[in-house]
C-alpha cells in the first residue's frame, strides 16, 4: 500500500492539471527505508509530449545526488496519463528501474476529476495496491494551540509538552 | 588505475549488494568489460546485444551524460567516477514509437550540444 500525505498528492494533481496535455512527471523523495514519501519534487518532462515523458538526465543526476545526500529514495515515481487511463503502459513497464519505488499514475483526462492509482513495477511484473491518502498529521499541542484562540493559520509549537 | 562506479539499486544484485565498486579501462567499453569480469552479467543491463548503450539506462562520467561524450567511447581517466542510474521514462505512448521517438530526441540533443 501506498500512504500518502494528501498535500502532496494535491500539488502533485496541480503538477499533472499545469501541464496537461503533456504528461507531467516527478519524485518523492523519502528516508531510506521509510517507504515515506516526504519531499515532493517536481521534474522537467524532457521529451515535452502528449504521450511520452522523460526525465532530462542531468536534472536527475542532480536529484539523485541529492536524495543521496539526505539519505533519501525516490519511493514514488509519478506521471500523469493525459487522455487515456492511469495504468502503466508497456513503455512504463519496460523503462521502470527502481523496483522499491511506488510508480504513481494520475490520469487527467476527465477536466473534473482525477483517477489516481499506485503500482509496484519489479522486473516486468505489474501489481496495483491501494492508495492512501492521509489529512496532514495534527500535533496534538499544535491542536491545543488552536483552541486557546490562536489563528488556526498559526501553529505554536511553543505549546508543547504542556 | 581505478574508477570509481555508483551502482544503481535495480544492478546491485550482480555486485554482491555494493553501492559502489572500483574498475578500470581507457575507455567506458573498456571499464564495463572489466566490471564484468568481477561481475558477470552486469555489461550485458548496460549494453544491447548490437554493442550500443542501453535506454534504459543513464551513464555519468563525473557530471556529463556519456551520451553527449561519445557513449561507449567516452574516454576515462584515473580518479573520475561514474555514475549509473535507472533512466526515468514512459509514457501513453507504444513502446516502439516511444522509443524512437527518445532517440531521436537524444541524437537531436546531441547534435545540438555539439554545435
Amino acid at each position: 500500500m501506498l500512504s500518502i500525505d494528501r498535500s502532496i498528492i494535491d500539488a502533485i494533481v496541480a503538477h499533472a492539471r499545469r501541464d496537461h496535455p503533456d504528461e507531467a512527471c516527478g519524485v518523492v523523495a523519502g528516508p531510506v527505508g521509510g517507504d515515506t514519501p516526504t519531499r515532493h519534487i517536481p521534474m522537467e518532462n524532457a521529451a515535452r509530449s502528449m504521450t511520452f515523458y522523460e526525465f532530462d538526465s542531468m536534472e536527475q543526476l542532480r536529484v539523485w545526488r541529492e536524495m543521496d545526500d539526505r539519505d533519501e529514495e525516490p519511493v514514488v515515481i509519478y506521471h500523469s496519463h493525459t487522455a487515456t487511463e492511469a495504468y502503466p503502459s508497456r513503455t512504463d513497464i519496460s523503462f521502470a528501474g527502481e523496483p522499491g519505488a511506488h510508480y504513481l499514475l494520475v490520469s487527467t483526462r476527465e477536466p473534473d476529476t482525477e483517477e489516481i492509482r499506485s503500482f509496484r513495477i519489479v522486473d516486468g511484473v505489474v501489481a496495483e495496491e491501494p492508495v492512501e491518502i492521509v489529512d496532514a498529521a495534527v500535533d496534538p499541542n499544535a491542536v491545543q494551540s488552536y483552541m486557546f484562540g490562536q489563528s488556526p493559520a498559526t501553529v505554536d509549537y511553543e505549546c508543547s509538552g504542556r | 588505475m581505478a574508477i570509481e562506479v555508483r551502482i544503481p539499486t535495480i544492478l546491485r544484485s550482480y555486485t554482491g549488494g555494493a553501492k559502489v565498486v572500483e574498475g578500470s579501462g581507457d575507455t567506458l567499453a573498456d571499464l564495463l568489460t572489466d566490471l564484468d569480469s568481477r561481475h558477470a552479467g552486469l555489461r550485458g543491463r548496460l549494453v544491447t546485444d548490437a554493442g550500443a548503450l542501453h535506454r534504459f539506462v543513464n551513464v555519468y562520467v563525473n557530471d556529463e551524460d556519456v551520451r553527449f561524450l561519445g557513449a561507449l567511447d567516452a574516454k576515462l581517466n584515473d580518479g573520475d567516477s561514474v555514475t549509473i542510474l535507472p533512466a526515468v521514462a514512459g509514457g501513453a505512448f507504444g513502446f516502439a514509437a516511444a522509443a524512437a521517438i527518445a532517440s531521436h530526441a537524444v541524437s537531436a540533443r546531441a547534435t545540438a550540444a555539439a554545435r
